[in-house]
């Protein structure tokens, strides 16, 4: 097999595949094909479910440790289902990584902020491993990450483990829950300020990752907290289907998201991201 | 140990700071602290809004009563935020219960009277409302994302 052709899916083996919360599952995979392949945080991997279809996923695993590639997949149709249902020995093609990445290394010295929404903690979580990795590289750490419920907490060991580390400051909230749950109860953006709190926002460097409209909101209240537009970052998801810029199903205005995207600058897209036609 | 005064406490909320201190000092006449055990029901839907919150420690948290299941939390409240909006706005009733999650501590302010001095005072009124309307328009955005159910698959 050629291994330089970007469209020529190579052979990875499931080595472990853990189901998240509902309808949202994790595999690791191992190549069957050469080598393991290094990858950015932020970076993404088409993935084939032989015989069924190829899909989009962010790598969600450590960069430090690109042996054990790992995806965390949503069923929302065929293919995604398929790749959900995977279970350890089975085999699924891979196309990648592509993409531009979260510009965490360049990022050194200044306060990390991942705010993150539903299943977009997965993209961000290598650029996370790499601060985490990396730790007294940086003058701070804080996560902020919204979901719907309690019970859709992406990662909710990992984050526990997260919160009990003294350099690290976590703020979990949902969108609704029962009594029973202590924590935040609110949209992601009213976190934000209780996590910014003593923090000098011309420091931050911002990396959020979700929903369109969530990161919109985020945002907006990053800027009204006073970080820099040049010092926020979003990952945007469109239909990527060659994902080397060819096809042109991902087109967002001037842009490919699969090939200049998906990690944006967010004034390099502030004028488009609230368009509809886009 | 220091005791502070509530002018003092108020003229350093984010939500108080910018009126005058004449206005502070009304607001500090209509002032008391407030002491909830964890579980304790602050308030109740439906109930009269006649005392709104700023909670100084712990967290509470606003809920929906669902028939036959447990009460649906849709917002938590925590230290240095304020709750208990309904006593600015007719017909002055509470819209949620109020149930403090540990053990919370706060200062109450006596709504009822302020909307009797707004009543006397229009231009204080009409201060209140340039000062806390943004606050109340940034809070339903937030609970517009909520209802949207941004996270689910067809967000």
């Amino acid at each position: 097999m050629d291994a330089a052709d970007p469209m020529l899916p190579r052979r990875y083996r499931v080595i472990r595949a853990t189901p998240e919360i509902a309808g949202v599952a994790t595999v690791e995979l191992a190549p069957l094909d050469g080598p393991a392949v290094p990858f950015a945080p932020g970076q993404f991997n088409m993935l084939y479910a032989f015989g069924v279809g190829e899909i989009p996923v962010s790598i969600s695993g450590d960069p430090a440790r690109p042996e054990r590639l790992i995806h965390t997949t949503r069923d929302v149709g065929r293919a995604s289902g398929a790749i959900v249902a995977l279970k350890e020995g089975d085999m699924l093609g891979i196309r990648g990584p592509f993409g531009s990445s979260w510009p965490i290394a360049a990022a050194k010295g200044r306060h990390a902020l991942f705010v993150a929404g539903g299943l977009g903690l997965a993209p961000l979580r290598p650029a996370i491993y790499h601060v985490l990795n990396n730790r007294a590289d940086y003058a701070g750490l804080t996560i902020v990450y919204g979901a719907r419920s309690p019970e859709e907490l992406l990662y909710a060991e990992e984050i526990g483990r997260w919160k009990s580390r003294l350099d690290t400051e976590i703020e979990v909230t949902v969108d609704h829950a029962r009594p029973g749950w202590t924590g935040r109860v609110g949209v992601v953006t009213t976190a934000l300020p209780r996590a910014l709190a003593g923090t000098d926002p011309a420091t931050i460097e911002a990396f959020v990752c979700g929903p369109e409209i969530m990161m919109r909101f985020t945002l907006q209240a990053l800027a009204a907290a006073g970080v820099p537009a040049e010092r926020s970052w979003i990952s945007m998801e469109r239909s990527m289907k060659c994902a080397i810029g060819f096809c042109g199903h991902c087109q967002f205005g001037g842009d490919f998201v699969c090939k200049d995207g998906p990690v944006f600058r967010h004034d390099a897209v502030a004028d488009r991201i609230a368009v509809k036609e886009f | 140990m220091e005791v502070r005064r509530f002018d003092q406490i108020l003229a350093e909320h984010p939500l108080f700071q910018s009126f005058d201190a004449a206005t502070i000092a009304l607001f500090a006449g209509c002032a008391k602290h407030e002491h909830f055990r964890k579980g304790e029901r602050i308030y109740s839907e439906g109930t009269p809004a006649d005392r709104f919150y700023i909670v100084t420690h712990g967290d509470v948290a606003l809920q929906l009563a669902t028939p036959e299941r447990e009460p649906l939390i849709t917002e938590t409240v925590h230290a240095g935020e304020m709750f208990g909006w309904s006593w600015m706005i007719a017909p002055f009733r509470h819209s949620n219960d109020a149930v403090a999650l540990n053990e919370v501590r706060a200062i109450s302010l006596d709504g009822k009277c302020l909307r009797g001095k707004c009543d006397a005072s229009p231009a204080l009124g009409y201060t209140m409302f340039q000062h806390w309307v943004p606050h109340l328009l940034t809070r339903m955005q937030s609970l517009r994302l909520q209802v949207l159910d941004l996270y689910g698959v067809k967000a």
